[in-house]
């Protein structure tokens, strides 16, 4: 489902709230100060005040001298935090996903909801006037994104923007509509950077060594490129499942079939919400007050119940009912979005995206005795046992090519084993060696192939690498570590075998 | 005279095929299976057709071999895992260098690695792997595999038509198994050019030790130009230069 948020903005928050507890403030300045360094500082002006030039950040003796009738009071950060709480559990009513946003915004989750208001353009007139009727001067705005709607509703002209047009969007905005701190938006300005448009299109890395983390960050989640998560007031229930057993169960048998129905129940709800499941801990509360537990991932989010079954049954093993298990406590701990999977028509080849696939990894990952599967990915490095990296994902890409100009064995030893060589200086290959007891004569050979150590990384010698043959036509690939020295013994090694 | 010979041969070639089916050999048909280009060595397997649905065993005695045999089996997967097939590879020792197999035509990150601790866990996750149709071909590092064993992997399999490729480094027992061929491959020198010094391109003497249905052999194998190009013995082509000469 596309994802479509909300920001509301409350301009004049606190003093609003104090102009619905005294309507004969409404038209006349009015701010809250407090005290900073012994002055008094304008925390908040209201519309009144801010038509006659008064604004945040302002003394109050400067503020009283070109408006002597102006009203103060103290401000209180604890009110506004209040306030903005009691306001978003009144947004409950249009979306069960609101946040706050301090210090004076609220953030709606509503993919789903706008529709009931039949369109989104209604939906956002509705939270509007009833707010504004309630005596809240707000700015609301709708967007693919949270930075997006946030920048948007501060600065932007038109309230809804669609999801995928958030570049587009931002262009003309100020750079403080990022929700960076003023000391990077001074920096920004200073620079002449002032609209986010200026520099949306640098590369960032750059952005991140001026500006720092921060900026590059802000950017990514306005546009959608990295999730941000929101912390909602009334929090989503947690996906647990209970059942409690009459009789104390013992068998393993019981225990597959109070999990078969557990799952059932748990998927129900998952596949329902357009999710699926990571992790899951299966809790089994005993007679004796103990509890075991036992638990299980997957490489993708999944609510298949044969699969998952499939997966516990693997621990079943582990569980030990002792005197009897009263209750089992289901407990999905981490659940993520799941793609429909496109049903392939065609057959054709299943690559590594098939579901076949990963519900074996999970299977062969849930077993004790594998220690590890991998993928690996190509690497920028010379070095033999560097140039290959393990992938973070199954899907993962490589993002450069293999390479296969130069010989490379099909086993390499995971430690080089030392050999004694025969070998005329400086730069030939040897001419025979000795391994484990028996004699190589060698006949053909290839090298040397110098691999420098890469000096940022580690510290030692660089290795002379021959691609050699012996009589009996086995391929070895020898190293020589470090130059010819004059007062040392050369030291050789045998790093792997060739096909 | 001629026609009663064409027939004789037509019904002998059917009763082979009836006695293979008989047998309860499956047997692919030509036309629509892909060969894996192993040339003569493909004559030896039942019809003539490489039996991609079965479990392979390959049995090295040496470090250097079973170097060869990853060789091997990579020009293998290469074929069989054309397009996004994806392979597994599962060992307790972690030898193989990824990279690699690159110049055999796999792409090393279609391969998943599974690293396991213990023999016995390997024969499991084999036996998993091999169940899964999402796969393509299943590579085993192996020591010790036995009938019993061997003949559950052959069923998962049949099942899943998956190829199953089982490596078995130094086994101590080589007894019977239900595997469809017993493969032996091992490194022969290389042959370069006249006067070309360093390595030529990687040669193997491939032994079909058994084959089911079929006909166990011993060819000479050369890994050039991304295909297993076959290589006369020494003595064969010697013949055929003579013959030449005295035709010239």
């Amino acid at each position: 489902m596309e994802k479509r948020f909300a920001s509301i903005w409350f301009p004049y928050l606190t003093t609003d709230r104090h102009t619905i507890r005294q309507p004969e403030l409404r038209n006349t300045p009015f701010v809250l100060s407090t005290p900073v360094h012994g002055r008094m500082v304008i925390m908040e002006a209201n519309a009144a005040a801010e038509v006659q030039g008064v604004s945040r950040g302002m003394v109050v003796a400067d503020a009283k001298a070109c408006l002597p009738d102006l009203k103060v009071a103290d401000a209180s950060v604890e009110l506004a935090e209040r306030l903005l709480k009691v306001l978003g559990l009144w947004c409950i009513r249009y979306t069960p996903v609101v946040a706050v946003d301090p210090p004076d915004g609220l953030i709606l989750d509503i993919s789903g909801c706008p529709h009931l208001w039949r369109s989104e353009e209604l939906y956002l007139k509705e939270i509007v006037n009833k707010l504004r009727k309630r005596g809240f001067h707000a700015r609301m705005a709708i967007a693919g994104t949270i930075g997006a709607a946030w920048a948007v509703a501060r600065f932007g002209n038109h309230p809804i923007e669609d999801s995928g047009r958030e570049t587009d969007a931002l262009l003309s905005l100020p750079a403080a509509a990022l929700r960076l701190e003023p000391v990077i938006v001074d920096r920004l300005y200073k620079l002449g950077l002032r609209t986010v448009g200026s520099f949306i299109h640098m590369p960032p890395s750059v952005l991140r060594r001026r500006f720092g983390e921060d900026l590059p960050l802000r950017l990514r989640q306005a546009l959608g490129r990295d999730d941000e998560p929101i912390l909602p007031l009334r929090p989503v229930p947690p996906y647990v499942e209970r059942l409690p057993c009459l009789e104390p169960v013992r068998t393993a048998t019981s225990i597959e079939i109070a999990i078969d129905k557990l799952l059932e129940a748990l998927c129900k709800r998952l596949s329902g919400e357009g999710k699926g499941l990571r992790i899951a801990t299966l809790k089994c509360h005993r007679v004796d007050g103990k509890t075991v537990q036992v638990g299980i991932t997957t490489s993708r989010a999944t609510a298949s119940v044969p699969h998952l079954a499939k997966l516990f049954a693997l621990k079943v093993p582990h569980i030990e009912p002792a005197l009897g298990i009263e209750l089992f406590v289901l407990e999905a701990s981490k659940v993520e979005d799941s793609d429909p999977v496109q049903e392939a028509l065609w057959g054709g080849v299943p690559g590594l995206e098939d579901t076949a696939l990963s519900e074996l990894i999970d299977r062969l990952k849930g077993r004790t005795g594998i220690r590890a599967i991998y993928r690996y990915l190509p690497d920028e490095h010379h070095w033999p046992e560097r140039s290959f990296k393990e992938a973070s994902s199954i899907t993962e890409k490589p993002s450069t090519l293999w390479k296969s100009d130069r010989p490379r064995p099909t086993r390499l030893l995971a430690s080089p084993e030392p050999i004694e060589v025969t070998a005329p200086i400086p730069d030939y290959p040897p001419m025979l060696f000795r391994h484990k007891g028996e004699t190589h004569t060698i006949k053909k050979a290839d090298g040397p192939e110098r691999i420098e150590r890469e000096w940022w990384m580690d510290i030692g010698e660089h290795r002379d690498y021959y691609y050699v043959e012996d009589d009996k036509g086995r391929r070895y690939w020898l190293y020589r570590s470090g130059h010819y020295g004059d007062d040392r013994p050369q030291r050789w090694f045998l790093h792997g075998f060739f096909a | 005279m001629e026609m009663e010979k064409e027939n004789k041969r037509e019904t002998v070639n059917r009763l082979k095929q009836d006695l293979l089916r008989w047998q309860g050999v499956t047997l692919p048909e030509v036309n629509t299976t892909e060969r894996v280009g192993l040339g003569p060595v493909e004559e030896a397997f039942p019809n003539a057709v490489f039996p991609t649905f079965g479990v392979h065993e390959f049995i090295s005695m040496s470090r250097e071999d079973s170097a060869a045999t990853s060789g091997f089996i990579g020009g293998l997967v290469s074929r069989l895992t054309v397009g996004d097939g994806v392979c597994l590879w599962i060992s307790t020792s972690q030898l193989l260098f990824p990279p690699s197999i690159r110049a055999f035509g796999v792409v090393p990150d279609r391969v998943v690695f599974v690293d396991i601790a213990k023999e016995r866990d390997v024969l499991w996750a084999t036996e998993e792997a091999l169940k899964c149709t999402g796969l393509t071909t299943v590579v085993a590092e192996l020591q010790e595999m036995d009938f019993v064993q061997s003949r559950r992997l052959q069923l998962a399999v049949e099942k899943s038509q998956v190829t199953g490729l089982i490596l078995r480094c130094n086994p101590r027992v080589i007894g019977s198994t239900a595997c469809v061929a017993r493969w032996r491959i091992r490194p022969l020198p290389s042959l370069l050019d006249d006067g070309l010094p360093g390595v030529g391109f990687p040669r193997w003497e491939t032994e079909l030790l058994k084959v089911r249905n079929g006909n166990p052999g011993c060819w000479q194998l050369e890994w050039s130009q991304g295909r297993f190009v076959p290589v006369l013995p020494a003595k064969q082509s010697r013949e055929w230069s003579t013959q030449l000469k005295r035709i010239s």
